[in-house]
């Protein structure tokens, strides 16, 4: 380690920069460049069609005085903290004893994992047809939770849960795997030197394994709130925003305004939006986190 | 709570050496963390339901699906909704997925293996300038910059080709690409570039006969991670592409909807037979995706 810091650190056998560029240049084509595209495209007026025209202001105004967009970005808001709450204290408790030795992790890892593989598209349309209210669950989940209609989707807040729920569903084992690679990277003699001191498991859980899992939960927060900033697929197949503009987020409203209505500069503006808002999370997550210091996994061990 | 390490966690990490590890002591026994074990059984039963009706409801007939609803055993099971659904144009939509998968992986596999080994074994600014280029480019949402992308595709005369979907689809893939291997790469020993270097071989040769069989690791993840990526992606075939002949699995899905509104059974039938090809990968691929998808987080 010390080597790579020293002054006098051989030249010979490293590589150039021109390695990096072609990844770096497609990158930047398709994801770096239309991040400054939507930027310009949001002070135009644009169907799609004909060629923008420079519409200065006009989108941005209108996207500050638009309540179907104020919805959006509250119901975006709400989505993204209640996935946190809902979902960190499931992962965490999951994570950690994934960590930990227990019998059949193969066949339960298996399991847990199917939701993770398929497509959000796909598990949209099997959530679709159990809350179907007239040949699926429905009616019984609907009971169960003491909603009045059984129509799930078909009422505002049970539209909202449905998408929470179903998104849960499908994420929870891929944060529960970044926490379970977290956990496991704790050195054991931190729980030894507890366990000698006399602290019990929970405390042991408290002193060393939450603090010791900061930046695994700095990431993991981080990709759930990009994700359910960006939450899209489940939306267009679960309820299409609604029933009304119940379940309308800012990813879906772009995609309604943009693609729907062909008003693409407002969109743009939309979108513009989102990338400032999410770009700010990743802001976070880099800062947060140190990635950027190349540290080695090893160090500390 | 859990008070062991497993000897096998994350290659990268247990290569480090811990000296000799001491016997164990024989007073301590591994505690059970039982709120742990709890949870995970809650968690079993709200995965296994759905999945149990997802299944049970594909060995039904349409008629028996409909009388007696989602959760019920089907009591003669067959697989005629399997039929329709591959009579039908699916096998279409899973060539073009397939090429897409493939196509997405080999580019991801290229770009981040050069782009990675640049960025570790590079000094300089630009170097690091690259490295968080890719991780900003962690939370660019595609939607947000799908509008620009689909002006991009029209531009270049690609819109309604399965390129349209594969280049912004590789692209996408490559931050999270560049993170793991970057973290794989990390820990090569320095004194083996050195040894090779002092032998004169070339920057092309350390790469392939160093850096890439002791990566293999992470190179699996890499190709496992972008596959998935592509295989399940919805996004960008739903905004660049239009006619049934580039039409991928997740839009044919998509589609179904409409086709099957009310053959229960054969809609389901799509979603298993969409699911089958990636789990059967995932078995094979366990290991590299769990420890993979185990390095994001960090510590």
């Amino acid at each position: 380690m010390n080597r790579e810091k020293h002054p006098s650190a051989p030249r010979t056998g490293r590589p150039g920069i021109a390695w990096a560029i072609p990844g770096a240049l497609f990158f930047l084509f398709f994801a770096g460049a239309p991040m400054a595209i939507v930027g310009y495209l949001s002070f135009t007026d644009w169907n799609g069609l004909s060629d923008p025209v420079w519409s200065g202001l006009d989108n941005w105004s209108r996207l500050w005085q638009d309540d179907g967009m104020r919805n959006a970005v509250w119901l975006s808001l709400l989505l993204t903290a209640l996935t946190w709450l809902t979902q960190t204290p499931i992962v965490l408790l999951l994570g950690v004893w994934a960590a930990g030795r227990q019998r059949n992790r193969a066949v339960l890892s298996a399991i847990f994992f199917v939701p993770l593989l398929a497509s959000s598209v796909a598990l949209a349309l099997l959530w679709r047809t159990i809350f179907d209210p007239n040949f699926g669950l429905a009616p019984d989940i609907a009971d169960f939770l003491g909603l009045e209609s059984a129509d799930l989707l078909g009422s505002e807040r049970g539209a909202f849960a449905a998408i929470l729920f179903v998104t849960g569903w499908q994420f929870v084992p891929f944060h529960m795997l970044i926490y379970q690679g977290g956990a496991r990277q704790i050195p054991r003699s931190f729980y030894d030197a507890a366990s000698i001191d006399g602290a019990g498991t929970v405390r042991q859980f408290f002193h060393i394994t939450l603090p010791q899992l900061r930046n695994t939960i700095v990431t993991s927060t981080v990709l759930m709130v990009v994700g359910a900033l960006t939450y899209f697929d489940t939306v267009l197949i679960l309820t299409r925003g609604g029933p009304g503009d119940a379940t309308a987020i800012v990813p879906y409203l772009m995609y309604d305004t943009g693609f729907k209505a062909f008003d693409l500069g407002y969109a743009s503006a939309v979108a513009t939006a989102l990338v400032v808002v999410a770009t700010a999370a990743s802001l976070l997550l880099v800062r947060l986190t140190g990635f950027t210091r190349m540290r080695s996994t090893r160090e500390g061990l | 709570m859990n008070r062991t390490i497993d000897k096998r966690a994350g290659t990268a990490a247990s290569h480090a050496p811990r000296g000799t590890r001491p016997a164990r002591k024989p007073f301590r026994l591994p505690r059970a963390n039982y709120a742990g074990g709890l949870g995970a059984a809650v968690w079993l039963v709200i995965v296994i339901v759905p999945l149990y009706i997802l299944v049970a409801s594909t060995l039904q007939t349409r008629q028996s699906y409909l009388d007696n609803g989602p959760l019920s055993l089907p009591s003669e099971p067959t697989f005629d909704a399997y039929r329709t659904v591959l009579e039908g144009d699916f096998p279409r939509y899973l060539l073009n997925t397939l090429i897409v998968t493939a196509a997405c992986a080999a580019i991801a596999i290229t770009l981040a293996v050069t782009v990675s080994y640049s960025i570790v074994r590079t000094r300089s600014r630009m170097s690091r300038r690259i490295f968080q280029l890719f991780l900003l480019g962690l939370a660019i949402p595609s939607q947000a910059v799908i509008i620009p992308v689909y002006l991009i595709i029209t531009e270049l005369q690609l819109y309604d080709t399965l390129l349209a979907i594969i280049l912004p689809t590789a692209a996408f893939s490559l931050p999270v690409s560049v993170l793991i291997l970057v973290g794989t790469m990390r820990d090569i020993d320095e004194e083996l570039y050195e040894s090779m270097a002092l032998d004169g071989a070339s920057q092309t040769r350390i790469l392939l006969q160093l850096v890439v069989p002791v990566s293999r690791a992470g190179i699996s993840t890499v190709g496992v991670f972008s596959a998935l990526g592509a295989w399940n992606g919805f996004l960008f075939p739903l905004i660049l592409t239009q006619s049934p002949e580039t039409r991928v699995l997740t839009l044919g899905l998509y589609d179904f909807v409409g086709e099957f509104r009310v053959d229960i059974p054969a809609l389901l039938a799509a979603v298993v037979l969409s699911i089958v090809p990636i789990f059967t990968a995932y078995l094979f691929a366990r290991r590299q995706l769990i420890n993979g998808l185990m390095g994001v987080g960090g510590r």
